[in-house]
């Protein structure tokens, strides 16, 4: 026991400052993708998941990119295509409506500046006002629903929880039932043998209630997409009110985006080039 | 090949393949299966490695087929995959079941007819083991006529079909498959009478995403991020895994310098897997200060891989054909740094599991394995080797350094007893020789380019397996390029695929509160087993 205190005593405080104080990500992180106007950006078809897109309009070739679905791997920023698209290391992408993660940029004109995110802002302002903070308040307590996740995301969770990041000190907590939680945090695609089990859990969940999509599967159906197994993302069968990217998104982008779920602090909504940088901000 | 023709088969021909050292033998009568599997396992002391069915009917052969992979189990044996292939008739889909001599094939049967629509014959619990849910009669979504974006809506649940047992104070409890904690989704129903277990039985293929089906048809190095993403927790295993596969169909081989990186990758992955599940084992004993501390040694291991990786689970450093990143000195330097400490941390919190009686008494001879059960199911990995079963793909399989002129040393760690304190300190030790072994990869690190380039097109019709040692032990990847050299058929067979059964059997042993614990210390996964 003496030796148990005395260890505890020698580790010291291990804990994160996150959010009060940035994170800032090593060099080799692959977060946001920085796409360039103007530039020789890469087919479609280079990105396993799906998540670039290009159209012809007056002329000019716009690409679309779906952070939702990006599982981040690097590959449209690799030869011959570096410099075009660079993988940034901004990791709080966390947002409220998916329209909010689409980015578009115009690929043959460099005086043409990108297009912004297609959400409607009013609706924004309503959402973070809404029945949810005036009754959660700042405190969230939240049940976990595997709906088929590569199991990443769920470790991710669970590194919460660990003396790093602690999510207790910010009033953040997982439950074990439904019925005494605030909302749940979503991993995975929503497979075919898990969506009965989806739906009666959030069911059990007394209003109102909270969905946040955790990771690529969850937010677009990612790498999984739909198929005879799987329905392709949360919000073919919930109602989600907040989608975190990533593959999986590390602690501190889960931390951001639960913290925007009780509306302390502001989703992302992604201009056109992918800067706009989240503010820090502890209401 | 002398025994096999001599245990009085029908025609009998055998080719090399699908590598040099391997041999299949194509079976001219699919009742003589079961013979050639007794010679296979009796006589040459094989085990059942995998089953990969496949549809040929829009081949010229009109056929389904379906090849039962076995494998040597005596240490220091070649490495050679035996494989005995049948041809099945598509309007008659049947092959005589295995299972009862070789209870390793249960699931891969019972697989085969849920997806394939082909019915092992005599199969003693044939009930549907992927497809859950109302799935309709007569669907079969591996076939090749089956549209992969089909959706077959989801139908109300019928009840579970399990073993019922009835008498004074039996009762059931159903758990899962949403847990009370942040893990994967299985259901579990216990049948008891007070707190011991009569019988317990594992409803899995919850997380049963049909991920093969979705690579069929890409391009083989697009079809690797969806390999890749198979497991979170085997991300690097899976992805080398598919890559030496499909390096075998290109024909290349990666360089000295990627293949020492990629076996430094798979050791970082075993490491922090090794060392958290210490810490859970003790979350199950309700012993916190191990818990946290193991969590907290591998919080610092994750954020070593995203330094190395630039992803906190190294998805993103092997690709095919070597590795997309380099590991320059002063990453080297804090690879070494961060190991000396997690070496410093790992000793010191097993010595205070060690001087903890009451953590030692939840332990010891908790949800034993024996070591016939473990050969019988063909156990793998950590739970193989805690019951005394002396196996290891490094050795058994050479892959990543260990496939070259001079491999590095390797000490596979095997313990006798079969409880969880064996499955605790079989990770212990094997965490340590991770930790050397990077040391002495390192050390071997010399100059040289990171990758070679694939052929394009990839070869057509040619078939790749590898078999990658995971953190839970041996999976076995098998990859197959149609005629334009796009992914015709992938399968996966994890080694938490062949363990599942082996949990069930040793949680039977123990007690209902003790099923946690049990569970923790195979520690095994769902999604590489659901897929």
């Amino acid at each position: 026991m003496l030796r148990i205190l005395l260890n505890a005593l020698h580790t010291g405080v291990v804990t994160t400052r996150y959010p009060a104080e940035p994170s800032v990500p090593p060099d080799r992180f692959r977060g946001l993708p920085v796409l360039r106007p103007g530039s020789h950006l890469p087919p479609p078809s280079v990105c396993p998941t799906g998540a670039l897109s290009e159209h012809v309009d007056g002329g000019r070739r716009h690409v679309g990119l779906d952070v939702a679905r990006c599982v981040f791997c690097g590959r449209c920023a690799e030869d011959p295509w570096a410099g075009a698209i660079t993988m940034g290391r901004d990791f709080e992408l966390a947002a409220r409506c998916r329209d909010d993660l689409r980015i578009e940029v115009v690929a043959d004109d460099p005086a043409v500046p990108a297009a912004g995110p297609a959400s409607d802002p009013a609706a924004e302002a309503a959402h973070a006002s809404s029945e949810i903070h005036r009754v959660l308040g700042r405190s969230l307590h939240l049940r976990h629903i595997d709906a088929g996740s590569c199991n990443a995301c769920d470790w991710e969770l669970t590194a919460l929880l660990n003396p790093v990041y602690d999510v207790r000190r910010l009033g953040i907590d997982f439950v074990a039932s439904p019925r005494h939680a605030d909302g749940v945090v979503v991993t995975g695609s929503v497979t075919r043998n898990l969506e009965t089990a989806v739906r009666r859990t959030l069911e059990a969940i007394p209003d109102p209630r909270v969905v946040i999509a955790v990771g690529a599967c969850a937010a677009s159906g990612g790498i999984v997409g739909e198929s005879y197994a799987s329905a392709g993302g949360v919000d073919r069968v919930l109602p989600v009110d907040v989608y975190i990217p990533g593959c999986p998104p590390r602690p501190e982008a889960i931390i951001f985006g639960i913290l925007v779920a009780v509306g302390r602090l502001d989703a992302r909504r992604l201009s056109a080039s992918g800067d706009g940088t989240p503010s820090h901000f502890e209401a | 090949m002398v025994a096999l023709r001599a245990g009085a088969l029908g025609s009998v021909e055998a080719d090399v393949g699908p590598r040099p050292s391997d041999l299949t033998v194509r079976l001219g009568r699919t009742g003589d299966l079961p013979a050639a599997a007794a010679v296979l396992i009796g006589s040459h002391a094989m085990a059942l490695a995998t089953v990969v069915a496949t549809d040929e009917t829009t081949t010229p052969d009109h056929d389904l087929k379906v090849r039962y992979v076995f494998e040597p189990t005596t240490p220091g044996t070649p490495d050679r995959f035996v494989t005995l292939l049948v041809s099945v008739d598509s309007a008659r889909p049947e092959v005589p079941s295995l299972t009862t001599a070789v209870p390793a094939a249960n699931w891969h049967e019972r697989e085969m007819q849920d997806l394939f629509g082909i019915v092992p014959v005599g199969h003693p619990d044939p009930r549907p083991l992927v497809v859950h849910d109302g799935w309709p009669q007569g669907v079969f979504p591996l076939r090749k006529a089956f549209d992969a974006s089909r959706r077959v809506p989801v139908q109300p649940a019928a009840e579970f079909p399990h073993l019922v047992a009835e008498g004074e104070g039996v009762f059931e409890i159903p758990v899962g498959p949403i847990h009370a904690g942040i893990i994967e989704p299985g259901h579990f129903r216990f049948t008891s009478v007070g707190e011991t277990v009569l019988n317990l039985e594992a409803r899995l293929f919850y997380t049963h995403r049909g991920l093969e089906k979705r690579m069929e048809g890409l391009l083989p190095l697009d079809a690797f991020y969806v390999a890749e993403r198979i497991c979170g927790v085997c991300s690097v295993a899976h992805g080398l895994g598919y890559c030496e596969a499909l390096e075998q169909i290109a024909g290349v081989d990666a360089p000295p310098r990627a293949r020492l990186i990629r076996s430094i990758a798979l050791e970082l992955e075993r490491l922090y897997n090794h060392v958290g599940d210490v810490g859970n084992i003790c979350a199950g004993a309700a012993f916190h200060y191990g818990t946290t501390t193991g969590m907290r040694l591998k919080e610092r291991l994750q954020q070593l891989n995203e330094r190395v990786a630039g992803n906190r689970f190294l998805r993103g450093l092997v690709i095919p054909g070597g590795v997309r990143l380099d590991l320059p000195a002063d990453l080297l330097g804090v690879i070494a740094a961060t190991l000396q400490d997690t070496l410093a941390g790992l000793d010191s919190l097993m010595e205070r599991i060690e001087a903890n009686p009451s953590v030692v008494d939840r332990l010891d001879d908790t949800g034993v394995l024996q070591r016939q059960a473990a050969l019988d199911l063909a156990v793998a990995g950590v739970a193989a080797r805690a019951s005394g079963v002396d196996r290891d793909a490094r050795r058994e399989h050479p892959h990543g350094a260990f496939a070259g002129p001079e491999p590095p040393d390797l000490h596979v760690v095997t313990v006798s007893d079969g409880d969880v304190m064996a499955r605790m300190n079989v990770r212990a030790l094997e965490a340590r020789e991770s930790i050397r072994l990077v040391g002495e990869l390192v050390r071997r690190l010399l100059p040289g380019p990171l990758g070679v380039a694939l052929p394009e097109p990839l070869p057509g019709g040619r078939i790749g397996i590898s078999a990658i040692e995971s953190p839970r032990g041996e999976a076995v990847h098998w990859l197959r390029t149609d005629a334009s050299g796009r992914v015709e058929r992938y399968h996966l067979r994890s080694p938490s695929y062949h363990n599942w059964p082996a949990v069930v059997l040793a949680a039977q042993t123990a007690i209902v509160p003790d099923f946690p614990l049990v569970n923790k210390s195979f520690e095994l996964c769902y999604s590489c087993t659901d897929r």
